[in-house]
């Protein structure tokens, strides 16, 4: 019986964990390689949510179907908001540390703009709908389908960018973006393009957890934050511009807030600051990233 | 050109000497409702000249304004019963004083925006921290403040502002102002010169947090109820931000219309339309970064500059 209590925590741990390392990859493309701290990462998993649900309850779309209409939507909104905010703020910053200031007020003012939009449109109450919540039985537990789906899901995109990332070209010249921006630019690579690309994909990403979302919890205009915290620590975790490391982070922390939660419940999320604080203070590159 | 400057110093000391004794005298001739709306916009001055006498000169974005603010609050919440009012208040300014004391000698020495996520993880940690103790060990929620009456709270708002106007102007002329400036510009060469930056940074952080834990404690009576969701609101973090950014971070008169014009407005929409507000908070923010980076001063500045041009080409 313990075992099997055991079992169900780090199950339901890595399932989690899969949600927060996809927000994390996004995070970490945006703020890793675009050097844009982007605090509204969350809204976008809030906006994927809701659209989903709203794409599912009135028209019966299939939310992971969705997306095919969704994704390239926000892709294509992500990318002019890159090039319409964020490239001008780069042109008016005079250093690297100014541009990076001034793009997390910025994508603080993004964050309001966005909540509140939904806020008009969907209202404050919280919504939710049933989708494959049939249940099955593994290693003597019962877990819904939709969240194996999910981890299943979070799991093969993020294996998916993965080889992108290291098979194509396209992903060798983020990967180069991401090491050095200067030298990138020196042999050859449209770095504003690749930047813009870099943030579109993050955006992306936050899309398809959003959906992966809607399908487990119940969903409000304000459930972006929460999400926007995780994946920072995530990201800070395995290590600023470690692509790779932020999946990891994200597991941990997926693993260690349902830890805490089976113990005391409120401090979840004390659990995360906590870790976050420490390795901030203590290391700050990241379990992963080099030392400084 | 000296004898002009000083003529503009004392006019503008003349004027603030006027502004402060029709702020004193207010009472008199405003009805209550205008005095609560006044204590309002003194409260978002202190807290945006606060944020911006550190993060303004530094490039230290703090957002841990909540955190400071909300400890403030529990003080009050905590002795409002057992203690005097204007005890109340220095000892929530203390409190926030020794709390940004230690957050400093800790994290100050982390560099840029590693700064920024540190202090936004403070706040929420102690946010959460809060919520866990009074739910687990005191098993409430929130909390009842004693009620103060508006005109020593207003009193009370008028002598922070006061002293915050008078710390940060002195601290801006100072030596210690001028160290502030060089560690934004370059914290190494601060350092190459002399300037003790840890010091500097931690002191200056320190001092801010005072008038904002003094601020927090004064307007948590006018609240009654308090629960760990109201007193650590990420917004008076965010508030500031905006506010100093909008007048123009790099000037006291900037911040301090700032604050004045955005309190206005968001009295006048906040409880009708919040979420309009909202969203006009999240659009003056962005158009004020794309395109008026010294905010109201800046645009100021621009067109003094650009009258300038037109004057010269003028035969």
């Amino acid at each position: 019986m313990h075992l099997g209590f055991y079992c169900d925590i780090i199950i339901g741990g890595l399932i989690l964990g899969g949600l927060y390392g996809l927000t994390a990859v996004g995070l970490s493309l945006q703020y890793g390689v675009a050097r844009v701290l982007n605090v509204s990462h969350g809204e976008f998993i809030m906006l994927g949510a809701l659209a989903a649900y709203s794409l599912y309850t009135f028209l019966g779309i299939n939310p992971l179907l969705s997306l095919v209409v969704t994704g390239p939507l926000i892709f294509v909104l992500a990318f002019a908001i890159h090039r319409i905010m964020f490239q001008r703020i780069r042109r008016i910053s005079p250093t690297p540390g100014a541009f990076e200031g001034n793009s997390l007020l910025a994508s603080f003012g993004l964050l309001f703009i966005i909540r509140n939009i939904a806020l008009l449109s969907w209202g404050p109450n919280s919504r939710g709908y049933q989708y494959l919540s049939q249940s099955v039985r593994a290693f003597g537990n019962v877990y819904a389908v939709n969240r194996l789906v999910a981890f299943g899901l979070a799991l093969c995109a993020g294996i998916a960018f993965y080889l992108f990332l290291v098979r194509t070209r396209l992903g060798k010249a983020i990967r180069a973006a991401a090491q050095d921006r200067d030298t990138a630019q020196l042999v050859g690579i449209n770095i504003h393009r690749v930047l813009g690309l870099c943030f579109s994909i993050g955006a992306f990403m936050a899309i398809l957890a959003g959906s992966l979302v809607s399908m487990m919890f119940e969903i409000t205009p304000n459930i972006g934050l929460p999400y926007t915290i995780i994946a920072i620590i995530a990201v800070v975790l395995g290590g600023l511009g470690n692509i790779l490391g932020s999946l990891i982070g994200g597991l941990i922390l997926g693993l260690v807030g349902n830890v805490v939660m089976a113990f005391s419940p409120a401090l979840s999320l004390v659990a995360y600051y906590v870790i976050f604080l420490l390795l901030i203070l203590l290391r700050p590159t990241g379990i992963l990233g080099k030392r400084a | 050109m000296n004898r002009a400057a000083a003529l503009l110093r004392s006019r503008i000391a003349i004027f603030l000497l006027v502004l402060v004794a029709a702020a004193a005298t207010g009472p008199i001739y405003l009805d209550p409702f205008t005095i609560i709306s006044v204590t309002n916009i003194f409260i978002y001055v202190v807290i945006t000249l606060s944020w911006a006498l550190f993060s303004g000169p530094t490039q230290y974005i703090s957002i841990a304004t909540a955190a400071f603010f909300g400890i403030g609050i529990y003080t009050s919440a905590l002795a409002g019963e057992s203690m005097p009012f204007p005890l109340v208040v220095c000892l929530g300014g203390v409190a926030s004083f020794f709390l940004a004391f230690l957050v400093g000698l800790s994290s100050l020495r982390l560099k840029g925006m590693y700064f920024t996520i540190f202090t936004f993880g403070l706040s929420e940690l102690v946010r959460h921290f809060v919520l866990w103790w009074e739910t687990t060990k005191t098993g409430t929620v929130g909390r009842w403040v004693v009620q103060v009456d508006p005109l020593p709270v207003y009193f009370t708002m008028l002598i922070i502002l006061i002293a915050t106007i008078a710390v940060c102007y002195a601290i801006r002329r100072s030596r210690y102002g001028l160290a502030l400036r060089s560690i934004g510009q370059s914290e190494e060469a601060a350092e190459h010169m002399g300037v003790n930056t840890t010091a500097v940074k931690v002191g200056a952080f320190a001092v801010t947090a005072l008038f904002v834990g003094a601020t927090g404690s004064t307007m948590a009576t006018r609240w009654t109820y308090i629960d760990p969701s109201i007193a650590f609101n990420p917004l008076f973090s965010f508030m500031p931000i905006l506010m100093a950014t909008f007048g123009g971070i790099g000037s006291m008169t900037g911040q301090i219309l700032g604050a004045t014009v955005l309190t206005l407005l968001a009295d006048l929409l906040l409880t009708r339309f919040p979420y309009y507000y909202m969203l006009i908070y999240g659009v003056v923010l962005v158009v004020v970064i794309l395109f008026l980076p010294g905010g109201i001063m800046g645009l100021r500045r621009a067109l003094k500059a650009l009258r300038r041009r037109e004057s010269y080409a003028d035969p």
